[in-house]
């Protein structure tokens, strides 16, 4: 069995995995960080998605030996100590959340999208998501959660 | 009583475990020396079973025990809800086992079950277990399993009928009015079967301890006490008070998870059996083989107007779809959850559903988020738009002249429908007018008619709805055949230190109930919402319940909570008054404080609480303690309405449509939090609108589903949506202690016609007059309908 060695969330970690085993699982099953969850067994849903080496993948579109050496940010990962990451306090706020789900991915997928632009229009926001379903909110909710992080943000860097 | 948080946008309660990761859903929970159960199924639509060979599979390593039907085939699930033919004959019924021996009759049916120490070595293991089929051929749709010669579901089902039903006037004197009808409308259409897909997907662990001899299921379920009534009494045969149903954090439901599955009683028959853990978690491609589906009604409808346009009649003929077997509800939802809304909103004198409902080899149908009620809606609206542009007249006065007269049920009796239901309370023609001033409809159809000489067509569509919810009187329920009573359970136990727990039968699985339950204790109790804690969905500390569907949470969860609250405060002023030496009757409870009316002189609560268990100063013959359960049986169902407004674009050259604006006026009641009603509006108009343009389970003749993936299936995303347009007016429930009526399926009940209303009103804006196309209105089937 391939040995690897990730940091996730801040802490090392050293483990055998089978070849076959996936990300995700290894995640949950193996580190118990079930935050990440899964949705769907054909990488559409985007309920998975994780932060590896600081970009925004689907945890289980990926071998778990495939990520030996990398750093990896799950939702339990994404507050400082008790100071809630703006999305997580936009999701809150704006109620981007129902029976929360989705809600892990949909954080970690629009965390990577602000890294990349932190002022999107409502437009790319939605576009933003395209990998992520909802069946809760109807999306209204997450874009405006999306927008209070944006501003948030913004308010904060100036 | 105080008003600190009824009616105020409250932030959620539970949010803070979701958003840092911290949920617990039944697949996070790991038990000690849990097992995995891997579920072999068929991948035959109709087949019978000539052997089956589990050797070579109990040899592989890891294997801990194989189940067949040989087994386990003599237990199966039940319906729960007998419907009668027309006759009176009793419904045909015939049984679901948990694991089919004989012959396999829909693709998914389960065959075997290996549970083994990991989820890979369990499917592994299925791989290797050898079934002989031998195929037959299979039936797919409602309207032609019904035909001579179909092939039989079920041997016993003569033409596959499990009954046939009607509703309504009698079928004369429908046909007599249809006959002086100076315009009839006639639409025929097939209200498309649909995958409910909530995100979370299903997932259950048994667990039984010989010491206690004690079973305990965690189940991701909308109702956790119904699973254990089912599987204790109707399908195992253990004692309930030896089995505890757990129904944690559950990832959204849209009524899919209310039913008992064969896969509750199978990880709990082999947890006994292995004296482990057995957990069980579907992948997404079984969940569209498994759980239950929605809709598949294939009508023909014909309204009559006379030259007034008003209404004169409505006759429908309908075959709806049940599966192969049937699911819990399944026979409510066809029956009573549809024929009796076929009212609407209008005065339609003379009425007349018939009903046939059909067994055949395709994935059982049960209530999917609206159940019973959207197919009524839309047939009901699509008719009514597609009147109008038949008679020439604006579809807004055709309803406007149909409408049912505002009426309060205080003042004003209810309205008696032809259709059974007494709606509560009404105010039909204000949601209309309030989404016509936000839609702005003359300066739109001024914009309609540029558009039409463009290659982007506008169009309008309009849907005035009316569901029945706050599920359910239980007399009246009773009398139509449901096999439960439809009350809810709802105990308050104050701590000594004033503190309260909630514990309500009612169970949240997306609804915020930790949140507006509270909003509606801590108002009530003059406390801060922080002092109230909601606990639900646990078998063993809430008393009973019976969940939470047919947006009923509130309407009959919260008043059972209401009851108990009343319960407590009476208490509180007896106790009360013998500490400040005064009557009962001068005893006012306001603001969290037991007051001597006129006076200054008062007890805080608190100080009441802890006099309750710490009775030294303390009337005579009055129990200790402050703690109150009580059951709420409502008297009527609830009855929100709303107005929903699409405006779509659709591209002439393509087909395409988009939604370029959704306006909602819903009236639900009263409102605890806005924030969270809005929201489950959202939810809703997403699910409504994604099955006019985008849903739909497609089977091939040979009883494949071909888009059985989130690949395939095309699920609603966030760019297919813009911002919604949400208003509301507020017509308060006459008959329930809150004066609520239930939010949670309104969105998806009222959207879908007014979308499909909206593209057959653009393509006639430019004289494409198509009655008719059949959803979801992919670009494809709107370009088809334009070349005709
Ligand atoms: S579980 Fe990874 S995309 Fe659905
Ligand atoms: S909140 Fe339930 S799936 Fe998004």
């Amino acid at each position: 069995m391939p040995k690897i060695t990730v940091t996730v969330n801040g802490t090392s970690h050293t483990s055998e995995v089978e070849g076959r085993l996936l990300l995700v699982h290894y995640l949950r099953d193996t580190l118990h960080l079930t935050g990440t969850h899964v949705g769907c067994d054909t990488s559409s849903c985007g309920a998975c998605t994780i932060h590896l080496d600081g970009k925004a993948v689907k945890s289980c579109s990926m071998l778990a030996a495939q990520a030996d050496g990398s750093t990896i940010t799950t939702i339990e990962g994404l507050a400082t100590g008790n100071e809630l990451h703006p999305l997580q306090e936009g999701f809150k706020e704006e109620h981007g959340l129902q029976c929360g789900f989705c809600t892990p991915g949909m954080i970690m997928c629009a965390a990577d999208l602000l890294s990349h632009n932190p002022n999107p229009s409502e437009q790319e926001i939605r576009e933003g998501l395209e990998g992520n379903i909802c069946r809760c909110t109807g999306y209204h909710n997450i874009v405006r959660a999306i927008q209070y992080a944006a501003n948030k943000s913004l308010v904060v860097s100036e | 009583m105080s008003n600190k948080f009824i009616g105020k946008s409250v932030k959620r309660v539970e949010d803070k475990r979701f958003i840092t990761g911290r949920g617990r859903y039944t697949d996070d929970i790991v038990l000690p020396g849990m097992t995995y159960a891997y579920i072999l199924r068929s991948p035959y639509a109709h087949a019978r079973i000539k052997s089956i060979d589990t050797s070579a599979a109990e040899a592989m390593e890891g294997v801990v025990t194989i189940m067949t039907g040989e087994e386990v085939g003599h237990y199966g699930v039940p319906c729960g809800w007998q419907v009668n033919f027309k006759n009176g004959d009793t419904m045909k019924e015939p049984p679901h086992p948990l694991l089919v021996k004989d012959k396999v009759r829909h693709v998914g049916d389960a065959v075997a079950m290996v549970v083994a120490e990991s989820r890979e070595l369990a499917q592994d293991a299925a791989e290797a277990i050898i079934i002989d089929y031998e195929v037959l051929p299979a039936v797919i749709d409602a309207s032609k399993a019904v035909e001579e010669g179909a092939p039989l579901v079920h041997e016993d089902v003569p033409n596959n009928i499990c009954f046939d039903w009607e509703i309504g006037n009698p079928k004369e004197e429908v046909d007599a009015a249809m006959a002086s009808a100076s315009h009839i409308t006639t639409l025929e259409f097939v209200n498309q079967r649909l995958a409910p897909n909530a995100m979370e997907p299903r997932s259950y662990i048994g667990q039984y301890d010989s010491v206690y001899d004690k079973y305990t299921l965690y189940t991701s379920t909308q109702n956790p006490h119904l699973i254990r009534l089912l599987m204790c009494a109707f399908v195992l045969g253990l004692p309930e008070h030896k089995v505890r149903v757990v129904g944690p954090d559950v990832g959204g439901g849209f009524g899919s998870k209310i039913y008992h599955y064969t896969e509750e009683a199978l990880v709990t028959l082999a947890s006994k059996k292995i004296g482990r853990p057995v957990k069980w978690t579907e992948t997404r491609s079984e969940a569209f083989l498994t759980d239950a589906h929605g809709r598949d009604h294939v009508t023909k409808a014909e309204m009559g107007f006379d030259a007034d346009g008003k209404i004169v009649g409505l006759r429908i003929k309908t075959f709806a779809n049940l599966g192969a077997y049937l699911s819990t509800f399944s026979t409510a939802v066809p029956t009573y959850l549809h024929g009796t809304l076929l009212q609407g909103l209008y005065t339609t004198p003379k009425i007349h559903l018939d009903m046939t409902c059909v067994f055949t080899n395709t994935t059982a149908v049960d209530a999917y988020r609206g159940a019973g009620r959207p197919e009524a809606t839309y047939l009901l609206e699509r008719l009514l738009d597609l009147s109008a542009l038949e008679m020439g007249v604006d579809p807004t006065e055709l309803r406007l002249k149909n409408f049912i007269p505002a009426f309060d049920g205080v003042t004003q009796p209810g309205y008696q429908t032809n259709v059974a239901l007494q709606y509560d309370s009404g105010n039909y023609h204000g949601v209309l007018q309030r989404g016509l001033e936000m839609l702005g409809y003359e300066d739109f159809r001024k914009a309609q008619a540029e558009a039409a000489t463009t290659n982007k067509l506008l169009g309008v569509g309009f849907s005035t709805y009316i569901e029945a919810c706050g599920i359910a009187p239980s007399a009246v329920v009773g009398s139509l055949g449901a096999r439960a009573g439809l009350y809810e359970v709802g105990q308050v136990r104050v701590q000594p230190t004033g503190k309260v727990s909630v514990f309500t039968g009612a169970h949240s699985h997306g609804q915020g109930h930790e949140t507006t339950f509270a909003q509606v204790v801590a108002d009530r109790l003059g406390i801060p919402m922080e002092d109230v804690d909601i606990v639900h969905g646990d078998s063993d500390t809430v008393a009973f319940g019976m969940g939470t569907y047919g947006s009923r949470s509130l309407a009959v969860g919260g008043s059972a909570i209401v009851k108990s609250l009343d319960k407590i405060i009476e208490k509180g002023a007896k106790i009360a008054a013998h500490k400040l030496e005064c009557s009962v009757d001068d005893i006012e409870f306001i603001d969290g404080k037991f007051t001597v009316k006129g006076t200054d002189k008062s007890l805080g609560f608190g100080d009441i609480a802890l006099t309750a268990y710490v009775p030294h100063v303390y009337p005579a013959n009055l129990e200790p303690g402050l703690d109150f359960s009580s059951f709420y049986d409502p008297t009527n169902f609830t009855y929100p309405f709303g107005c929903h407004i699409a405006v779509v674009e659709v591209d002439k050259e393509t087909g395409t449509t988009k939604i370029k604006r959704f306006i909602a006026v819903d009236d639900v009641g009263n409102v605890i939090n806005p924030m969270i009603v809005d929201g489950q509006i959202h939810g809703g108009l997403a699910q409504g609108i994604g099955q006019a343009l985008f849903e739909g389970v497609e089977y091939d003749e040979n009883g494949q589903i071909i888009n059985a993936s989130y690949m395939d299936y095309t699920m609603p995303r966030a760019d297919d949506f813009p911002m919604f347009e949400l208003d509301r007016q507020v017509t308060p429930c006459p008959h329930n202690p809150l004066g609520v009526k239930g939010a949670g399926e309104a969105g998806c009940i009222g959207s879908t016609p007014a979308v499909t209303n909206a593209v057959i009103d653009a393509l006639w804006s430019v004289g494409h007059k198509v009655k008719d196309i059949r959803m979801p209105l992919t670009s494809e089937r709107v370009w088809r309908a334009m070349q005709s």
